[in-house]
């Protein structure tokens, strides 16, 4: 019976996303309809300049950054510590690397695995912040995060303003740019498209698997889908819980240090003030989507990617490519709704089915109560 | 007591309806995998104190709920003053004249009296709260029924009993006329009952209805004026104090087929296993909920710790596992000093824990059974290979628990949520026993199980403790206790009042013994 089971679970897994997505769709056809733009031929267009090979290059790389900010997320997800400071992580993380990769001159992998380093550093020591808030004075990971989401913003700006380097031919500012030894080759990955794939797409494949095996199947990712699922359980089966927040808290903040990386290793080479901001939000909506499962979270990034780079082509038509918000906006939304829905059918179905086949067994017999 | 003049046991179907304030006819309440209530039949006369008696899990609470409209019967009828009613919410209740008074406390501490009795039902006039006109009507309902509750009084400032009576004026104040109170001399020292039980004399003179729920038949005996017994599920008679002793309700409360859980022979030795010296531990207002408490357990021994619910027992508990911390006390298993180390260093030292709270402390109830194996055990095999997670370790050994505890369940990959309580109970009782303990920390043991599947956790018990298992056992239900231990000790207020030789005490005199009121025959 245990296939018939996983078969169950799988159709339910993956039927719960179509179905959002489709009702996310319908939604957005709607407000097509209402504002008076062809639905089908925006449809169209979309796929069309999606499907074209450099669009497919810059939808792989952008899909890597949200990645892995999905997977800082979903990190603190799993145990119900809600980080929602990745944003500032990566920011602070990627400003820090930017900045010290600038400045020292290595060969080529040891000056790449410094400038990672620094990354990653930086960002468990940002989350750091808010670990020790939580267990030393039980401050809401949510706020602090947020504040501190706040401080890295305002503390990178002033820091600029210190190591600055004037961007030739604007007002931006930026970073001393790194030497070549700092550059992360890319991939040709794409035929017929002159835009090589981000090297990091490669680190990024690897931080999902070591993921996907560190909370399936050891024992510390055990103990923190324990903590999760219940926390008093948890801590009466022994998992220290102040513990696990702090190391939780680390490794998030460590993996939003790589969410800034694909693009300062492989496109700007310097942070400055046009580095993109916001991809930490942009993976709390992924991780949901991809229902913090590595491989589920790799489609929701790509999905979002691909509505992100492809929407550039509805302004040129005269569609508003606000439209993509809209509907990334209802696909979250119906997503939120529709697992927990399914959640839940599939608990009572579960609990239905169990009392069937007892009820089938002769030796047993309804219990005269429960507790 | 003053009843009517009836002999025999009062039958409902023999009682007329006029003068009904409740009655149930054949409700029945199943949830997945359990029927919780079958044909449950009372009949409850305005202006009395009737009470429903039960062991643990009979089913009294989901009957209260239903009545309360927190849950639907699948089957049956519900008859208010001699209307039918069916509710949805408990506000239908509520506006049917039903107040519930709830075990714990729902009190707000830092408003007063006034305050916490208006909240969610604010008087106002002109947009502006009236205080004014609510406090005279508290004053007039605590002057009515003698609850002699002052208004102004801020609710952190008030004792156990006092509070109580706030609740009970908060229904009055919402217009109740019958009352529902669920265990409500969980939480009292003996005095503080009698005054309760003076107040709910004065309410049903007043022409109010109580319907008091309780398992402790000395307190229902001195104050109902009809008794309903459930067991299993369903109720099993009604019978007017006058007509019964202690004994013959116990009896109707457990059923005739109850095994008894005696222990034959005793497998007491001389080394000591487990000493608890001087625990004490101060709640945060100071108060001492642990007070010097200390014990020896020897291998092959069973102590059991008797006790109204709330006297300690959770903390002493809690404190050995380590999950709360003590203000001063000494842990030692055989001669190593335990005191310092952490809950999961504990178990892995051989430590077994059931707890009283499967679903807080004991499931992860949206993780599959396996993985439910693994818990408390994350660091032991045959569940981990080093840092790996040994799944198919875990699985062979979910199985063998499944076997030899008869957990039924279609496979050790359902949900942990769609088993039965009593067997989620049997799968957390065959994960503790695994591993050869060395001691064993049982909170409640039986709790919600049937009575066969009760039998056989007895058994395990019995059997470890020949092998020499130290077991610590806290359990409400007094057979239990008795039978299965081999020393006991009485705990009021976090200190240890008595010690009692199981061989030579019954349930009512260990019943009398908790509540601090002495040896009485």
């Amino acid at each position: 019976m245990s296939p018939r089971v996983d078969l169950r679970r799988l159709v339910l897994a993956i039927g719960a996303p179509v179905l959002a997505i489709i009702f996310a769709s319908l939604v957005t056809a709607l407000v097509l309809v209402a504002a008076g733009d062809p639905v089908w031929s925006t449809v169209t267009t979309l796929w069309d300049y999606g499907s074209q090979p450099r669009t497919i290059a810059l939808t792989l790389n952008q899909g890597t950054t949200y990645y892995l900010s999905a997977l800082a997320v979903a990190i603190g997800f799993r145990m119900n510590l809600f980080n929602i400071g990745v944003d500032g992580q990566y920011r602070a993380a990627a400003f820090a690397a930017a900045a010290i990769g600038g400045a020292v001159s290595l060969p080529k992998p040891l000056h790449l695995l410094l400038i990672v380093a620094v990354a990653v550093a930086v960002g468990a020591m940002w989350a750091s912040i808010a670990a020790v808030l939580k267990v030393t004075r039980g401050v809401s990971e949510v706020i602090s995060t947020i504040m501190l989401n706040a401080i890295a913003t305002a503390l990178i700006a002033y820091l600029l303003r210190k190591v600055k380097v004037d961007v030739a031919g604007s007002n931006n500012i930026g970073t001393k740019p790194l030497p070549e030894s700092g550059h992360f080759p890319g991939i040709p990955l794409i035929p017929g498209s002159t835009l090589d794939v981000y090297g990091f797409l490669v680190v990024a494949v690897l931080a999902g698997i070591a993921y996907s095996v560190l909370l399936g199947r050891t024992r510390f990712g055990f103990d923190l889908r324990a903590t999760g699922r219940s926390q008093s359980a948890a801590v009466a089966s022994g998992v220290d819980v102040k513990r696990m927040v702090i190391v939780s808290m680390l490794l998030s903040g460590a993996i939003a240090g790589l969410v800034g990386m694909p693009q300062l290793l492989g496109s700007s080479y310097s942070y400055s003030l046009d580095f993109p901001a916001g991809l930490g939000f942009t993976g709390i909506a992924i991780a949901l989507v991809g229902r913090n499962n590595a491989v589920g979270m790799v489609f929701a990034a790509l999905l979002f990617s691909f509505l992100d780079v492809s929407s550039v082509i509805l302004d040129i038509n005269d569609i508003s490519k606000e439209i993509v918000l809209i509907m990334q906006g209802t696909i979250v939304l119906s997503v939120v709704v529709v697992y927990e829905l399914v959640r839940r059918y599939g608990i009572a179905a579960e609990q239905r089915r169990v009392s069937r086949e007892l009820t089938r067994t002769p030796a047993s017999e309804p219990e005269g109560a429960r507790a | 007591m003053s009843t009517s003049s009836a002999s025999s046991t009062a039958d409902p179907s023999r009682v007329d309806d006029t003068g009904m304030a409740v009655e149930l006819r054949g409700i029945t309440k199943r949830f997945p995998g359990v029927v919780a209530n079958k044909d449950v039949n009372i009949a409850v006369r305005r202006g009395r104190v009737h009470a429903i008696v039960g062991e643990n899990g009979a089913g009294k609470s989901t009957l209260m709920n239903t009545l309360y409209g927190m849950q639907r019967p699948d089957e049956g009828t519900i008859m208010i003053e001699g209307k039918e009613v069916a509710f949805h919410s408990p506000s239908d209740a509520i506006a049917a004249g039903i107040g519930m008074v709830h075990q714990h406390f729902m009190l707000a501490d830092n408003l007063t009296v006034l305050e916490n009795v208006v909240l969610g039902s604010e008087p106002s006039r002109g947009g502006f709260l009236d205080f004014g006109r609510a406090r005279s009507r508290i004053q007039e309902i605590s002057d009515t029924y003698g609850l002699d509750v002052r208004p102004d009084v801020r609710v952190e400032d008030l004792g156990v009993g006092d509070r109580q009576r706030v609740e009970i004026l908060k229904v009055l104040y919402r217009g109740a006329r019958i009352l529902i109170l669920d265990e409500p001399t969980a939480v009292l020292v003996p005095q503080e009952v009698e005054e309760l039980f003076d107040n709910l004399r004065e309410l049903t003179g007043e022409g109010l209805t109580v319907l008091f729920i309780s398992h402790k038949l000395d307190e229902v005996l001195s104050v109902a004026d009809e008794i309903t017994v459930i067991r299993r599920g369903t109720t099993v008679d009604t019978v007017l104090p006058a007509d019964v002793t202690a004994r013959q309700l116990a009896q109707l409360m457990v059923g005739s087929e109850l095994p008894t859980p005696e222990t034959r022979e005793s497998t007491v030795t001389d080394t000591v296993e487990l000493t608890v010296e001087g625990f004490t531990m101060h709640n945060l207002e100071g108060r001492a909920v642990l007070d010097d408490v200390s014990f020896d357990i020897r291998r092959g021994q069973v102590l059991g710790i008797a006790g109204v619910e709330g006297n300690g027992q959770a903390e002493l508990v809690e404190a050995i596992m380590g999950m709360r911390a003590l203000s001063s006390g000494t842990l030692r298993l055989a001669d190593r000093d335990l005191s310092s180390w952490r809950t999961r260093e504990r178990r892995e030292a051989g430590i077994a824990y059931i707890p009283e709270d499967r679903h807080r402390h004991g499931m992860l109830l949206d993780a599959p059974l396996w993985e439910n194996r693994v818990l408390g055990h994350q660091t032991q095999p045959p569940n981990v290979k080093g840092p790996w997670i040994d799944k198919a370790g875990a699985r062979r050994d979910t199985q063998r628990i499944i076997e030899q505890y008869d957990v039924r369940t279609p496979g050790v990959d359902v949900l942990a949520s769609s088993l039965s309580g009593g067997n989620q109970q049997k799968l957390i009782v065959g994960r503790e026993m695994s591993g050869e303990p060395r001691v064993l920390i049982a909170s409640h043991p039986t709790r919600g199980v049937d009575v066969g599947a009760q039998a056989a956790i007895w058994e395990h018990i019995r059997q470890a403790r020949r092998d020499g298992l130290a077991v610590l056992l806290i359990s409400a239900d007094l057979d239990e206790l008795i039978g299965l231990s081999d020393s006991i000790k009485v705990i009021l207020r976090g200190r240890f009042v008595a010690d009692v030789d199981p061989s030579d005490v019954t349930p009512e005199q260990l019943g009398s013994a908790m509540t601090g009121a002495g040896e009485k025959a």
